[in-house]
């Protein structure tokens, strides 16, 4: 119990001097097998979303679709970027690239099959969304997804590009 | 200078070197985390056969912590099962830390010590990994080196101890894994349109043997190689895994050595894909501890060669790998009509047929005097491509989602499966044929509020006979759901097991924090509501979900 208490607060000490968590460095697959690190997910100052999903989750494909619908739209008006990322394991990894491709999805996909990712971003439950700064804080997240969530993601996106703290 | 005094100054002079050195770290440190608490109140129905539960509440809960500073990271997870819910092993009991880790990257070098997760390959040979809503976890403590030592080249080093809830497994586990992407490697194939890796890896475990009866082999290795290789729009991926002799208890205890072949084949263009999968596996059961059984200490990973279903009645009856032998096939079509054509209406439809189906390897005894996997033979002699009578999985199953306007949108899904419960579940009920048609409806009130609508329906001449299920659910984005459902055992011949099971629930979800509450009756499965999918066990009561990220 002893050593529970010291590590609590040796982090509560670290979590008062420390800053905005920023996008970690870690080692993803694209759906055709190549090594890809995280510090390729780029846009040029713009802001980016990163969304995890898997394929067999429902709501999950029912966000990506939604976005898919409204991408063009959004990257017209405020530049932003989307990566999904597919938390599937080996079961379902070898499907990835043509579920994606058959649906016609216009954004980048990578898999996360060993959840490194996935881990570093603390997510417990598929979707979840984040939001990236151009200097690659983590701004704003949101877990799951509802009919009509995407208006408040570009809504954010908006904000952000405004100069607006989206932080909560 | 008494010893404490000694021992004091001693402890004083480390802190204020680590405090100083901290300063530094502490400049670019970042620290988050995530918390999970699972709660459920337990009501006795003697009719689903929900028992009294004698501390009436059960809880598990995970806090997860992160630090992060440059290329130094440590983490550390906080579990507490006071008791451990219902469906999940009794061997999670009270709490502890059982997963603590630090890591240093320098250049290409990558050192991890502690609990690690790791996979090699597709995981045929070895896949250490934390499924939480399944209750596994079978992270190793070691030590676990990444190593880049030229463009294209990646190679892991690891060897530690498997977890076992609170405790470890008494076995060490060591591996190595190699793969080379030929296009990074050698600049000129970079705009190659054949994109190709090749990987390789070799496991193995030690344990002691004190078998009074059979000389168990207290070293076990087993390799794997694997291939992908992309051409424009093709693509084949294939893993093949190889292992030494290694009696067990899932086994039997035979002394045939085992191996797995992982195949996929898929061809994708905007808006077509199609993919083709082929395994066999043969006594590839690998943990370990060879008397280790259920999800305990396994080292490898053997994928279901099948769709994972998440509605209700679909996901009644679910396959699982079978590690002492099986052939599996599956294959995937994923198709858009595009927009504004006469089948792909003005939002354009989206098709999904999908096929798979799982049958016994042909087994053989080895000789007449030998019995069928008689513990200490070599068990059964089997041809690598011939295929076993015995059927334990098919599921053929189509998917249409079409968007019929702006406000309505449906997702249509029939299926026809066919389950070996005496295979899956061991037991002897025989096997299960069963239709399913499922129309799932949304409806748009508002840009931000709208309507659900799941019916269902399950027919079989087998198990509990025909079931029906209806569902409703409201969403006010990016907050709220509420829902209320029922299933139907309508079909029972037996007049008091025409049963129904009703569920109620909401949730509300702020950013990352969200919390769910449900009330009622539940079978095990995968269940979707208010926008997230997991896995929970057979349930009566209420149940409270609490899940934050930070």
């Amino acid at each position: 119990m002893k050593s529970i208490f010291g590590i609590l607060a040796f982090l509560a000490v670290i979590a008062v001097t420390a800053q905005n968590n920023t996008l970690p460095t870690v080692d993803l697959k694209k759906p055709d097998g190549t090594i890809v690190s995280t510090d390729s997910i780029l846009n040029a100052g713009k802001p980016i979303i990163i969304s995890f999903w898997a394929t067999w989750c429902k709501p999950c494909v029912k966000e990506l679709t939604t976005f898919a619908e409204v991408y063009e739209e959004w990257q017209e008006e405020t530049g932003v970027k989307l990566y999904a990322i597919s938390i599937d394991d080996a079961r379902t990894f070898p499907n990835v690239a043509s579920f994606v491709n058959g649906r016609d999805w216009p954004f980048d996909v990578f898999c996360d099959p060993n959840a490194d990712f996935k881990r570093a971003m603390n997510v417990n439950l598929v979707p979840h969304t984040f939001i990236i700064d151009k200097d690659r804080n983590i701004v704003w997240q949101h877990t799951s997804f509802t009919e009509g969530g995407e208006l408040e993601l570009i809504e954010l996106i908006r904000r952000l590009n405004n100069g607006e703290n989206i932080s909560e | 200078m008494t010893r404490h005094m000694k021992k004091f100054f001693a402890a004083a002079f480390i802190l204020s070197t680590v405090v100083g050195a901290a300063q530094n770290v502490l400049q670019n440190a970042q620290i988050h985390g995530d918390f999970q608490t699972d709660f459920q109140y337990y009501l006795p129905d003697s009719n689903i056969g929900a028992d009294t539960v004698a501390e009436k509440l059960r809880c598990n809960g995970y806090l997860n912590l992160l630090f992060t500073s440059g290329n130094f990271s440590a983490g550390v997870r906080y579990e507490n099962y006071n008791n451990v819910m219902l469906g999940f092993d009794e061997r999670y009991k009270g709490s502890g830390i059982p997963y603590r880790f630090a890591s240093y990257s320098h250049k290409d070098l990558d050192i991890t010590i502690g609990n690690y997760y790791e996979q090699f390959g597709s995981g045929l040979l070895l896949r250490i990994y934390e499924e939480r809503s399944l209750g596994i976890d079978n992270s190793l403590d070691g030590i676990r080196l990444r190593y880049k030592p030229y463009r294209g080249i990646y190679l892991k080093g690891l060897i530690g101890q498997q977890r076992l809830y609170f405790d470890k497994g008494e076995g060490i586990v060591r591996g190595l894994d190699g793969e080379i992407n030929l296009n990074e490697f050698n600049t000129k194939w970079a705009s190659s349109k054949l994109k190709a890796t090749f990987g390789g890896s070799f496991v193995s475990k030690y344990q002691d043997d004190l078998d009074p009866f059979l000389k168990l082999p207290k070293n076990v290795g087993g390799w794997a190689a694997r291939t992908t290789l992309n051409y424009g729009n093709w693509m084949l991926n294939s893993e093949y895994a190889y292992k030494v002799n290694d009696p067990s208890t899932v086994n039997y205890f035979i002394y045939k050595p085992g191996e797995a072949l992982f195949t996929t084949m898929s061809y994708s263009k905007k808006g077509f894909g199609i993919t083709l999968s082929a395994k066999r596996i043969d006594n590839m059961n690998f943990r370990s501890d060879r008397t280790a059984t259920v999800n305990d200490l396994t080292i490898n990973y053997l994928p279901a060669l099948t769709k994972p279903h998440s509605y209700t009645l679909l996901a009644f009856y679910p396959y699982a790998s079978q590690p002492n032998g099986e052939m599996a096939v599956q294959g995937q079509i994923n198709y858009k009509i595009k927009k504004d054509t006469k089948l792909g209406g003005h939002y354009g439809t989206d098709i999904a047929i999908n096929y798979s189906r799982a049958n016994a390897i042909a087994k053989d005894s080895i000789n007449d005097s030998t019995g069928f996997t008689q513990s200490g033979t070599l068990g059964y002699t089997s041809d690598f491509f011939a295929i076993g009578d015995e059927l334990y999985f098919e599921d053929f199953n189509i998917e249409i989602s079409h968007k019929f306007s702006k406000k309505v949108k449906g997702v249509f899904t029939w299926a026809y499966l066919t389950y070996n419960s005496d295979v899956i579940e061991g037991h002897t009920d025989g096997t299960f044929y069963s239709h399913i048609g499922i129309a799932d409806i949304t409806y748009k009130l508002t840009p931000t509020k709208s309507l659900r609508m799941e019916v269902q329906h399950l027919m079989t001449k087998q198990d509990e006979k025909n079931w029906a299920n209806a569902m409703i659910e409201f969403t006010i984005a990016p907050k709220w759901f509420f829902m209320a459902g029922d299933s139907y055992n309508y079909g029972n011949p037996d007049g008091d097991k025409k049963l129904h099971y009703f569920i109620a629930g909401f949730g509300y979800t702020k950013n990352s924090s969200r919390i769910a509450v449900t009330y009622g009756k539940q079978r095990e499965g995968i269940v979707c509501v208010g926008g997230v999918c997991r896995q929970v066990p057979a349930l009566y009561g209420l149940l409270v979900s609490i899940t934050s990220n930070f």
